[in-house]
């Protein structure tokens, strides 16, 4: 498998090389077990976490705008797909954001490219991880690759806000009333939790200047999932994951795992390096009640 | 206007025979120079005396540090006085000093944070930075300064440490971030800290350390100071040195009696 392996540029973002380790981890470990290796571009920026709401503020675009250049050339170096891979919320969102803009006002990257005094011709498409899998590898096809038995398990899925929204620019999933969690976690096998709060806000990064508020608002979603009966909360957001495992670790004792810890659970791949022990509440009990399916059992 | 006839006149500086002038403008002020020459030469051939803005001459201590437009030319350029040669039209200032934000990086309450954890709480400005790249288009060493700061942003301290290496501490890269970070320092601290903490310890140095705390080279260090000055110069003059060029490891001293 690894020589026919798809080459899909990656764009981590400082969140997955610091606080999120495990998500990054786990992601690449379950793309190679897919059959698509992502492969970090070379050279890359913040992203600058936030897409700038003022239209006119074209300064907060050069840092996107510097990523899709080097996603550019990186594609053009290896004659590849100039398809981008994200798993960081903040940054898909701001990356896509960018990328729309500018298809959107061209004048915007006429402007941009002047002052950066580089060329981004506009041929990136930004994707999230999800997107890959339900779109490239398809979530019936994922389905057929799961090893672990999860039937057990009731999962809440939880999108929160940057995955979804503004939709017209993402166009990822429907914001109000998104399945590709859902669906993602259908392909696994466990019990899907539908409960209201999935797309609630959980205080984002206001963290940093009201935490009291951002544990209230994290603490509504974790009771809500609570009493639709979920035993985990997953995630694609490494500042959602922040601040639910936070605001949980003073009301109960659920973990909020990233989508891609729990998919690497049902592939059945070792998950030693995929960092539960950095999580507040740590969810090796629940991993450790889940078994592979007999055919898998004993397959080394 | 300068009388062409006296070409010979400046500090240091001798035209070429037969040098053609050229106009230029330094800090508003229109002179004639001699083509040919570096931006510090024909200063000094208008008639500037440095105290400051100079240094070693060579390109390597980062004093002379330089803006310049090129007339009719939107974009500004940077280099090096010492280094840069002048051309007709050229409209420069050098900027001998500009003030940079140098945070106390042996504070001993952060002794125990990692040093991605540290560089982040002594310049929390680095997260200002929009990634506008404008440092690394200043840079005239050609290092990509926006890159090592994003680096450190993301913790890599070492690797922004190595790529920050060929710095000279001109503060061109301080004088253009519109986020107001003083990238040199930021960097200098960086290089310290990833010598200090993150880049193996090597086994020579240290044991050579210790011949030195144990007093190895005091008695010869005394003779030195005793030592009147011709002896002083004739011993450097025939000292033995290692040729520029040979491998590591691989040159030894004949008289052996300081190792």
């Amino acid at each position: 498998m690894p020589e026919n392996m798809t080459h899909v540029p990656y764009y981590p973002g400082c969140t997955l090389k610091s606080k999120a380790l495990g998500y990054e981890r786990s992601a690449m470990d379950c793309a190679r077990s897919l059959g698509f290796e992502m492969h970090e571009i070379e050279k890359w920026n913040c992203c600058g976490a936030s897409f700038p709401l003022t239209k006119d503020n074209l300064m907060g675009l050069t840092a996107p705008t510097n990523i899709l250049i080097e996603t550019e050339q990186h594609c053009k170096e290896r004659d590849i797909d100039a398809k981008l891979i994200t798993l960081c919320s903040f940054c898909y969102n701001t990356l896509k954001r960018t990328d729309f803009a500018f298809r959107e006002e061209p004048g915007k990257l006429k402007t941009l490219n002047e002052f950066l005094n580089r060329e981004y011709k506009g041929n990136v498409t930004v994707i999230h991880y999800l997107e890959y899998l339900r779109d490239v590898i398809g979530f019936d096809n994922l389905s057929k690759m799961v090893k672990t038995d999860l039937s057990h398990l009731r999962v809440a899925p939880y999108y929160g806000c940057l995955l979804l929204k503004p939709q017209k620019e993402l166009g990822l999933d429907d914001p109000e009333e998104p399945v590709i969690l859902h669906d993602f976690l259908d392909a696994l096998g466990c019990q899907v939790i539908d409960f209201p709060g999935q797309v609630d806000c959980c205080g984002a990064y206001l963290i940093m200047r009201n935490p009291d508020k951002v544990l209230e608002l994290s603490h509504n979603i974790l009771e809500e999932a609570s009493e639709y009966g979920a035993q985990t909360i997953v995630t694609a957001c490494p500042l959602c994951q922040s601040n639910l495992d936070q605001s949980e670790a003073v009301r109960g004792e659920m973990p909020i795992l990233y989508f891609t810890q729990l998919l690497a659970v049902a592939l059945g791949l070792e998950t030693e390096q995929h960092q539960f022990e950095s999580h507040c509440i740590d969810p090796k009990s629940l991993i450790s009640s889940c078994k592979k399916f007999k055919e898998f059992s004993d397959a080394k | 206007m300068l009388n062409e006839n006296i070409a010979m006149v400046g500090d240091r500086t001798i035209p070429p025979k037969d040098a053609r002038f050229i106009s230029i403008s330094i800090m508003g002020q229109e002179y004639k120079v001699p083509e040919t020459l570096t931006i510090i030469k024909a200063m000094e051939y208008a008639g500037y005396q440095f105290k400051r803005g100079c240094g070693c001459r060579g390109g390597i201590c980062g004093a002379c540090g330089t803006f310049y437009r090129i007339q009719g030319d939107h974009n500004l350029y940077t280099g090096l006085a010492c280094q840069t040669v002048v051309q007709p039209g050229m409209n420069l200032a050098q900027i001998p000093f500009f003030p940079a934000n140098r945070a106390d990086h042996v504070d001993l309450h952060l002794e125990k944070m990692p040093p991605d954890e540290r560089i982040a709480t002594l310049y929390p400005e680095i997260f200002k930075c929009v990634a506008c790249g404008t440092c690394t288009r200043t840079c005239p060493m050609g290092i990509d300064v926006m890159n090592y700061i994003a680096l450190f942003k993301r913790g890599d301290i070492l690797e922004g440490a190595k790529q920050s290496f060929d710095c000279i501490m001109c503060g061109l890269c301080v004088v253009r971030c519109p986020a107001n970070i003083s990238q040199m320092k930021v960097a200098m601290a960086a290089r310290r800290l990833a010598a200090t903490q993150l880049v193996p310890r090597s086994k020579v140095t240290k044991d050579r350390a210790k011949l030195v705390r144990e007093g190895r080279y005091e008695a010869m260090l005394a003779e030195l100071g005793q030592m009147d000055t011709d002896k002083l110069k004739e011993i450097y003059v025939s000292r033995e040195r290692e040729p520029n060029l040979s491998e590591p490891g691989e040159w030894m001293p004949k008289d052996q009696s300081h190792l």
